[in-house]
């Protein structure tokens, strides 16, 4: 049993490591900002630089740790569920619905009469439920373009075909109405600026069952690694327990979305980085995957405000520069005799 | 009468919208090892899912005096262990995870494995020599090593009925020699086996062979009689001949 303990004790050593690794950047989240470490070290003296830290820099900071663990959350799952080391969770159509959606709302918005009488708060709300809607509802087209769950390569084409069907839409949409792009562009970017308190329970409420969920099937991703028959074969109901991962998948993307916008890469790379630690059934990959997804968004995001500070660069593109390097190198790895982990 | 594992009858089965398996009744002995041989594209491996209860079909199988469509499928599970062709397995599972897998009809559901569970993995793992590596992941594996975990993992289920199809693929010639050591001691066991091989001469030391050709059966016999290697050699189109070699049956091509 020594090899079997080694991987299990890498498991378990990764995920402390991640824990450790949230805390350390939680307090980094609170520290970074335009007006720097002051505002953190004069907490207890000034109220403003305790809003500062208390309104605006933590709830961003564990905004950015819970939507970065949905994606990691729904990259396993989407890996696991379409045997396929590159689906990401953007792949049923989420991302461009959300996107759409989003656009949509703001082609509403500005064909509202009095919208500098809505107040700002109710302006977010409003885009962020347009973009989730519009991510359930691309989920839900593509369910019914596959005609259901049962077959994988149908279900990836169907994502494949209502991404690009919405995406072209989306950008119809900002060439009829050129004053919604620069709202549209900022959200298909992904910031963490907008999220709240609010927001952060939002995310928690959401990752938790969707957690608890991926964790109960996750013997069903085991078996299906093996392949559907194989999976059938052991008994599992397969086609019922792929429906309540789909729904697992939507959800947790669908809130990521419409709170932080398209944040690329963290869903794809998290399960990777995980397993290129440990090797671990997908009941371990589930948890380790969502702890490495918080974290490397929280440190993309923590990054993002101070390499410009006082300016600040979207995260999603962060992400996606850090991302693609680590593709990149994944493919320089595999090319030189390794394997994608 | 000899006592039946797996009882097929009037089965039709459709691959997209070829008919591919038109009609068969066949009954498969109990405690025996069956081998199931023909050409390419005679519907071996669609009827071994069909038996399998894993393709939609017409017609009916009994398992073990059970209809397959009444029992529920965890029942199923535990009594009726499957091994595909060439089915692609998960790179990033650990040999040890993956023959667990062949337990979850016998774990409660979020269960952790048992004693027995434990011990069933290791027996299975010893059984094709697969235990040295229960710690690696099958990615790390070649073909044939991959084949001895998938074997390990359709053992685990310790199932009265195990269905194979190409357990062969991949394995050199000593481990081909051990699987049939495993098969007979199966079958010594009380088990009933059922095999698609392409190998004629290791067909041929089965207990009974079921010959199929363009979706029908068109023979079933002892591998031991005259008329089953006469009946070969039909479906076969004479291209091959049976011969007696050193109380063997080895299969020759017919130049």
């Amino acid at each position: 049993m020594k090899d079997i303990t080694r991987q299990q004790r890498r498991a378990v050593l990764l995920g402390l490591g991640l824990l450790l690794a949230t805390a350390v950047l939680l307090l980094l989240g609170a520290s970074v900002g335009s007006t720097g470490l002051e505002s953190l070290t004069r907490m207890r003296l000034d109220p403003l630089a305790l809003q500062i830290v208390w309104d605006i820099r933590l709830p961003r900071t564990v905004g950015a740790w819970l939507a970065g663990a949905l994606l990691g959350l729904a990259g396993a799952v989407a890996q696991g569920l379409f045997r396929n080391p590159l689906a990401d969770p953007y792949l049923l159509g989420s991302a461009s619905g959300a996107s759409l959606g989003v656009a949509l709302a703001l082609l509403l918005l500005g064909a509202l009469p009095a919208t500098s009488l809505i107040a700002p708060w109710l302006l977010h709300l409003g885009l962020t439920g347009a973009a989730f809607l519009g991510a359930v509802a691309a989920v839900l087209l593509t369910l019914a373009l596959a005609r259901g769950v049962q077959h994988t390569l149908r279900l990836l084409l169907a994502g494949v075909v209502v991404g690009v069907v919405l995406g072209a839409l989306g950008s119809l949409t900002m060439l009829l109405a050129p004053e919604v792009m620069q709202t549209l562009q900022a959200f298909i970017l992904g910031s963490t600026g907008l999220v709240d308190w609010t927001a952060c329970a939002l995310m928690a409420g959401v990752l938790l069952p969707c957690l608890i969920v991926a964790w109960a099937f996750s013997h069903v991703l085991d078996g299906l690694s093996l392949g559907e028959a194989t999976a059938a074969s052991l008994g599992l109901p397969v086609s019922s327990m792929r429906a309540a991962l789909v729904v697992v998948l939507a959800l947790a993307t669908g809130t990521a979305v419409a709170q932080t916008g398209l944040i690329g890469f963290v869903g794809l790379a998290a399960p990777h980085l995980v397993r290129s630690v440990a090797k671990t059934t997908h009941g371990r990959l589930i948890f380790l995957s969502s702890l490495m997804g918080g974290v490397l968004l929280t440190a993309a995001d923590t990054l993002a405000r101070w390499l410009l500070a006082p300016q600040e660069l979207p995260v999603g593109v962060l992400t996606a520069v850090l991302g693609g390097g680590y593709l990149l190198w994944l493919m320089h790895r595999q090319g030189s005799g390794g394997r994608l982990p | 009468m000899k006592p039946i594992a797996l009882h097929a009858s009037a089965i039709r089965a459709r691959l997209g919208n070829v008919e591919v398996l038109h009609g068969i009744d066949l009954a498969l002995p109990a405690g025996r090892w069956t081998s199931i041989v023909g050409p390419n594209g005679a519907g071996k491996s669609t009827l071994l899912k069909v038996l399998a209860h894993l393709l939609p079909h017409e017609g009916s199988v009994t398992l073990l005096g059970q209809p397959l469509a009444t029992l529920g499928q965890r029942a199923r599970a535990r009594q009726l262990a499957w091994l595909g062709q060439s089915e692609v397995a998960g790179d990033d599972l650990a040999v040890f995870d993956v023959a667990m897998l062949g337990r979850l009809p016998h774990q409660p559901w979020l269960g952790t494995p048992s004693a027995a569970d434990l011990a069933a993995v290791e027996q299975a793992l010893r059984a094709t020599q697969a235990w040295d590596w229960r710690g690696r992941t099958l990615g790390q594996l070649s073909g044939g090593e991959r084949q001895r975990v998938l074997l390990a993992r359709a053992l685990a289920v310790q199932a009265q009925v195990l269905l194979m199809d190409e357990p062969l693929a991949n394995l050199d010639p000593p481990h081909q020699a051990d699987w049939l050591l495993l098969v007979r001691e199966l079958v010594a066991a009380g088990k009933t086996v059922v095999s698609v091989l392409h190998e004629i001469s290791l067909a041929l030391q089965a207990d009974e062979l079921v010959l199929m050709a363009q979706g029908r059966v068109r023979y079933q016999g002892a591998c031991a009689d005259a008329a089953t290697h006469r009946a070969l050699e039909q479906v076969f189109d004479q291209r091959i001949a049976i011969h007696a070699l050193a109380g063997q049956y080895v299969a020759l091509p017919r130049p």
